[in-house]
């Protein structure tokens, strides 16, 4: 099968669950910032009716751990690596990139410009995948957030910017209460919505940056299921990250693989990727 | 708080995940213990976790192991919120997804046990007693309909609010075990430095993936599904 299944950034950690992450085509690591990071206060989860906000806030160890322990210990398992990277100017954003450019255990560079639980950066995302073209030869994969009038404006932007692909969508800024004392449940406040709720937004993003821009897109936002993977690939996605599934279910990569393999042959399809794209005509 | 305890039952997790048949769900006070199949689902060490997928829920819910009988796991839930009532609402005959054990249990090779549980947190406690012979134990609820939860650990001594299982604690040194709201662990922490806590957060995937359970471990915010959830006062 030519489509890649990926996991979500933020949603799996490969030195915890080795056997989830070798059933994916690549891992992605957590969103890596310069500087190591403690994160937000708890409580950072909370369920909601038909999804689920975190505000994680981009807990990590920081650049030099993830080069000197992470990066190696990935190696040692034999997973392809996409590192995912934050930051918060456009300086941290393209520092990180020439520090992963040497590095043949880096495959792709994700850019998370769209992290609902911290602080954005001042420059506009076009700017920073800019600083980050000129400091390295590897795929550059911008991740948007789906909470814009017109994606496929950003879409544009990043591309001629030097994005070489897309991932599409990080999750959307959200809130839910406590029933009883009517206070934030989360300790942040607000938190980032993912899960089945995500798919419908997931499917118009993915499906307007198609037919804005001719690059590679990774498509994820609620995937539970294979026909949720191949109704992706039907927008325009040729890659797909699964994320909150993996909460509940962390033999779900296999699982989607398979369902999505048998959703496309019960239509007349030998690979689900001829399917891609078929929605937007 | 430091980092104790032990883990059994390694292996892989798509290998600890299975569908599981209810047998009961019997009501125990304001609780009800959900009884399953137990399948290929290992009872693991006491004090590790499961995580209980509520039927048409976006999550699963992390819950200690109450009872390990012969081919049969049994929880006791606290119906708190929309999942946990789905899952004290579930039939005998109804599949439930459950993934297990995870975490760190308790330490048992230690010589003088007493186990101390508050309100839920009774609910590792029968396992951990068959497994230790009974030791002596303190338990401590807010009113005497919750307290009809102490029939699963016979023999322990029952204390209901406004006295606090801390005013049983003897005064001769003795390894505390002890699972209970924030405040009563706080307050054994205080009069036991060396007793094995077991603690509880909001939890989304129970093995790593999320960074939601955080709690202050050795100073930092560690995960407490894989660094505890059993964990050393001092």
């Amino acid at each position: 099968m030519t489509v890649a299944l990926l996991n979500a950034s933020g949603c799996l950690d490969a030195l915890t669950a080795p056997d989830v992450a070798a059933e994916l085509d690549a891992f992605v690591t957590k969103t890596i910032t310069p500087e190591p990071r403690e994160g937000n206060p708890p409580i950072r989860i909370a369920e909601t009716e038909s999804g689920m906000l975190n505000s994680i806030g981009l807990q990590g160890p920081g650049i030099e751990a993830l080069l000197a322990h992470v990066l190696p210990a990935l190696a040692e398992q034999g997973l392809r690596v996409w590192v995912s990277v934050g930051g918060f100017s456009v300086g941290d954003y393209a520092g990180i990139c020439e520090r992963l450019e040497g590095r043949t255990d880096v495959e792709v560079i994700e850019l998370n410009l769209s992290c609902p639980n911290v602080e954005e950066a001042p420059e506009s995302s076009a700017e920073i995948v800019a600083g980050c073209r000129s400091q390295t030869s590897k795929p550059l994969y911008a991740k948007l957030s789906p909470a814009t009038w017109d994606i496929a404006e950003s879409a544009k932007a990043v591309v001629a910017a030097g994005a070489d692909g897309l991932s599409l969508v990080n999750t959307m800024r959200g809130m839910a209460l406590d029933p009883v004392t009517l206070r934030p449940k989360l300790g942040r406040g607000i938190g980032g919505y993912s899960g089945p709720a995500l798919k419908p937004v997931a499917l118009a993003c993915v499906s307007a940056c198609a037919r804005a821009v001719d690059v590679p897109i990774v498509g994820m936002g609620g995937v539970q299921s294979g026909l949720d993977a191949l109704e992706l690939i039907a927008v325009g996605a040729s890659v797909v990250s699964i994320g909150t599934i993996l909460f509940r279910d962390p033999a779900a990569p296999a699982r989607i693989r398979r369902e999505l393999m048998d959703e496309a042959t019960a239509r007349g399809f030998r690979d689900p990727l001829e399917v891609r794209a078929t929605a937007n005509s | 708080m430091t980092r104790a305890a032990r883990r059994v039952t390694e292996g892989t997790l798509s290998s600890k995940g299975a569908n599981l048949r209810v047998t009961a769900a019997e009501p125990i006070g304001p609780y009800t213990l959900l009884r399953v199949a137990a399948g290929p689902i290992e009872p693991g060490a006491p004090g590790q976790f499961f995580m209980l997928h509520p039927p048409g829920h976006v999550l699963p819910r992390p819950m200690s192991l109450c009872l390990a009988e012969a081919g049969e796991l049994g929880f006791l839930i606290d119906p708190i919120g929309p999942g946990t009532r789905t899952l004290c609402n579930l039939s005998p005959g109804q599949s439930l997804h459950v993934l297990g054990p995870l975490g760190n249990g308790f330490d048992l090779t230690v010589p003088r046990p007493l186990l101390v549980g508050g309100g839920i947190g009774v609910a590792p406690f029968p396992y951990v007693s068959r497994v230790l012979g009974a030791p002596p134990a303190i338990l401590g609820f807010r009113s005497s309909h919750h307290a009809e939860a102490a029939v699963l650990l016979p023999g322990a001594e029952v204390v209901i609010e406004p006295t606090l299982v801390t005013a049983l604690l003897p005064d001769e040194p003795r390894d505390v075990l002890a699972c209970g709201p924030e405040p009563m662990l706080e307050a054994v922490r205080q009069l036991a430095p060396r007793a094995q806590l077991a603690w509880e957060a909001p939890m989304a995937c129970g093995y790593g993936a999320c960074y939601g359970c955080v709690v202050e471990v050795d100073g930092h915010l560690q995960r407490l599904c894989v660094t505890g959830p059993v964990l050393r006062a001092a």
